[in-house]
């Protein structure tokens, strides 16, 4: 029964780790199948997180009674407006200004950060407490709310049901992305327009149109790994210290290791957060620690070996990923 | 509906600047007949058929639909008037199946779903005699199987005008036959086919009725039925122009490029050279005449060491030290290490030419920079030889350090054409060099071409205007789908005789 309570230990904490990464690979596959690298979704995930905070933040200060629905609402609003709003920066960068796609959504990733860490230092100023975190006692709670009968379930129950609400909504979208992308006209217009936009255009799908819709709710799904993070995974606490930005990564790295699929993506995010995390329960030495954080990058990397060498057409990115589009000359 | 056209065009007229691609184009096609527009390239047939199907928007003149005025200003104006056009250019997605590319784009009423797609896709299939499995992927298809699924779209969405610019260019004799056998059909159950196309025999075997243009002008409709290919070929090159192009007989003719049985296959499995042999002499203008597209780019730039070959040889005879070499299967670095002093004029002059971000310095560097010492490159031997081209080709450029794209397509030939004889080569290949260019430049490349011949160099020139290669060369090889159709004397050939080896095709489909 050791393995059994190491499982029941070990994967529930993959599984919060991964939640995260999979908001954002969904997200960032979302992105990509209309052509659009956006490699700004470590910032939006930052934007996505302090502004869930920031409206937690005020309606935790200053609310006299806390509505219970008001307090999971207005936090979640306000990340999807500040991820949607970076995404639609970075949509009108790219898409109407045809800017480079790959210089856009570093400058967004960089200026997320930014944005996360300059917002998150004013409100440890405005708390002024000697503390150099924010911590929202009552928000994080509703958000870390779980099943009430996920106790009386024994080991189904820790393993399936001890999750906030969150977590559910990440395996739903995913599952959603997955079913619009695959069998609705919408999911295969999108699909064109990723693969080959000047056929698209000359069927009469409007390009640019398909190309910001996706890209804005692609942010904003992505957005709400940050909210994740910040709201279940750190209880409601935001510090500076860069750790989002790592996860902002490692979901694009998942976008590699689930080949454009979200479906896969859920499997890969509980595999990515495992893998990072392996060390606390392997009993290794501190120093060594960012050698397992590498893991996910190196099965990412056998992924692009494998894949590249199979040559499957099915498993490649979609064929204009990282292009501008230019309707040609009339 | 007999008698009223399906679809007339009255006195259209297009230009693209001051350049006239149509002019005064009167057209029509009646229900249930297949009418053939033929041309040479540049003739504007792919502009006329552009304009119908919404592509461009005429300037002067009037499109009738049944007899009723219409205007078309997009694509999708085209698909409300049931006019269908299939490019030459597939525009399909690799990665979806053939029911995917068909309903893609399309607004229906009913739930979509992918097998609903395949269903309707192999009705239509069904009708038409169509041999295609819906399901399957777009790159997994060959050439025809593409067109077929092309072919479908339109067909899908309605279309009862079919409009198809040279849809055999790509296909074997029996997939031609094939296309040819679905068209009859269509015919048949009423529709309109327009078929662009410069191969006479198709013309001859399919069409009812032919549209011939000329240099953007229309010359006259004939009943299929009622002319022959020699006449139509006096129609579509017209009379002899004189152009007044010095021509000095060859002196001291070698060999110098011997070609021999060189066969290629290009990706998508067409054959584009096949069985070609020929020789090059010192001394002397070969020139290559085509239609565009019949192997000529694949045939210089296998000489050029920029393409793989299945089988055949291509020997150069050194004039310093009279030895042969072997240059197949060499890149340009290794023919170049041989001694052969190659120089190779692109037809796309700024992308495989030059870089078009830098200047005509920087340009003629990328030719010479192995020859420099040391670590850095030295830049004052292309600086004289920039100047040296600027002065002498009357190159039009604000300094040396302008980017080569903001040059006039003349003066950005007359840097190619200098560079590459800055290095005194001893066989010249041009591919079209004086498309696009004023009268003046044109006739500055013809002299630089006529001087190299006289230094002895063996001069390629692929042309595309007849009356130039006739007083240009001393002799016209002419290529026709990758084959070699003729060699004949320019001295003596006549525009009729290349015309009809350039588009007749022995023993091709007979349908």
């Amino acid at each position: 029964m050791a393995f059994l309570s190491f499982i029941l230990r070990f994967l529930p904490r993959a599984v919060t780790q991964g939640i995260p990464l999979l908001y954002g690979c969904t997200g960032e596959i979302l992105t990509e199948k209309s052509g659009n690298l956006n490699l700004g979704i470590p910032g939006i995930m930052y934007v996505g997180g302090i502004s869930g905070i920031i409206g937690g933040f005020f309606y935790e200060t200053y609310a006299a009674e806390m509505n219970p629905v008001l307090t999971i609402l207005i936090p979640f609003v306000c990340s999807l407006l500040g991820s949607g709003l970076m995404a639609l920066i970075y949509s009108f960068l790219t898409i109407t200004l045809r800017a480079n796609q790959n210089v856009a959504g570093l400058a967004l990733t960089i200026f997320g950060e930014g944005v996360g860490n300059f917002f998150g230092g004013s409100l440890v100023k405005l708390v002024n407490n000697g503390s150099a975190e924010i911590k929202l006692n009552k928000t994080n709670v509703a958000f870390r709310q779980v099943l009430p009968f996920a106790k009386d379930w024994g080991w189904f129950g820790e393993l399936f049901l001890n999750y906030g609400f969150l977590a559910y909504l990440a395996i739903l979208v995913a599952v959603a992305v997955a079913l619009v992308l695959k069998r609705t006209k919408t999911g295969l217009n999108l699909r064109a327009v990723g693969e080959n936009p000047a056929t698209a255009d000359a069927a009469g799908i409007n390009v640019t149109r398909y190309k910001y819709v996706a890209t804005c709710v692609g942010g904003m799904i992505a957005g709400l790994g940050g909210l994740y993070y910040v709201m279940d995974y750190q209880m409601g606490t935001w510090a500076n210290d860069g750790a989002l930005g790592a996860r902002g990564w490692l979901a694009i790295a998942l976008v590699i290791f689930a080949l454009w699929k979200p479906h896969v993506g859920i499997i890969g995010s509980v595999l990515f957060g495992g893998l990072y995390i392996l060390y606390n329960y392997v009993g290794v030495a501190r120093n060594i620690e960012p050698l397992f954080n590498m893991l996910p990058y190196v099965v990412t990397i056998v992924v692009l070996i494998i894949t590249s060498i199979r040559k499957k057409r099915e498993n490649q990115p979609p064929a204009s990923l990282g292009l501008a589009y230019f309707r040609e000359e009339r | 509906m007999k008698g009223i056209p399906a679809i007339e065009l009255r006195n259209v007229t297009k230009k693209f600047g001051s350049v006239v691609a149509n002019k005064n184009v009167n057209l029509s096609v009646m229900r249930g007949e297949i009418l053939s527009i033929l041309g040479e390239n540049g003739s504007g047939k792919t502009t006329l058929m552009n304009m119908i199907s919404g592509i461009y928007y005429p300037d002067e003149g009037q499109i009738f639909i049944d007899g009723e005025e219409v205007v078309i200003r997009s694509p999708k104006d085209a698909f409300r008037y049931k006019i269908g056009m299939i490019h030459q250019h597939f525009k399909l997605v690799d990665l979806f199946t053939a029911a995917e590319n068909v309903v893609l784009g399309l607004e229906e009423k009913e739930k979509y779903s992918v097998k609903s797609a395949a269903q309707k896709v192999a009705e239509l299939c069904e009708r038409y005699g169509f041999e295609i499995d819906p399901n399957k992927k777009i790159y997994e298809m060959s050439v025809s199987e593409k067109q077929t699924v092309e072919i479908l779209k339109v067909l899908y969405r309605g279309a009862d005008i079919l409009i198809l610019d040279e849809p055999t260019a790509v296909l074997t004799p029996q997939e031609t036959q094939k296309l040819f056998a679905v068209l009859r059909k269509m015919r048949e159950e009423g529709h309109s086919i327009v078929i662009i196309t410069h191969k006479l025999h198709e013309v001859m075997s399919l069409s009812d009725r032919v549209s011939v243009l000329r240099k953007g002008e229309y010359i006259d409709t004939v009943v299929t039925a009622e002319t022959t290919e020699e006449e139509l070929t006096e129609m579509m090159v017209g009379q002899k122009v004189v152009l007044n192009i010095e021509r000095s007989e060859p002196k001291d003719r070698r060999e110098r490029l011997m070609v021999k049985d060189l066969n290629c296959t290009n990706t998508d499995g067409v054959k584009m050279l096949n069985h070609v042999s020929f020789t090059a002499y010192s001394g002397e203008i070969l020139g290559i005449a085509g239609i565009a597209g019949s192997g000529q780019r694949e045939l210089l730039e296998a000489i050029a060491g920029l393409q793989s070959l299945e089988s055949g040889e291509i020997l150069y005879h050194n004039p310093k030290t009279d030895e042969v070499v072997e240059l197949r299967d060499k890149n340009t670095k290794q023919i170049h290490d041989l001694g052969v002093r190659l120089s190779f004029i692109p037809e796309d002059r700024l992308g495989m030419g030059l870089v078009a971000n830098m200047g005509i310095v920087d340009n003629i560097l990328l030719r010479r920079y192995q020859k420099g010492k040391g670590m850095f490159v030295q830049r004052a031997k292309p600086r004289e030889i920039a100047e040296q081209i600027v002065e002498d080709l009357n190159v039009v450029t604000p300094d040396l350090k302008t980017p080569v794209r903001r040059l006039s397509g003349g003066n950005v030939q007359k840097v190619l054409l200098g560079r590459e004889l800055s290095f005194t080569p001893t066989v010249l290949m041009a591919a079209y060099p004086v498309r696009g260019l004023d009268i003046n430049s044109s006739y500055t490349i013809y002299n630089v071409l006529n001087e190299q011949k006289e230094k002895g160099v063996a001069v390629i020139f692929v042309g595309e205007d007849l009356d130039v290669l006739i007083d240009l060369c001393d002799r016209i090889m002419v290529i026709n789908s990758g084959t070699i159709t003729g060699m004949v004397d320019a001295r003596s050939a006549t525009k009729e005789q290349i015309g009809l080896l350039m588009t007749k095709t022995d023993g091709g489909a007979e349908a």
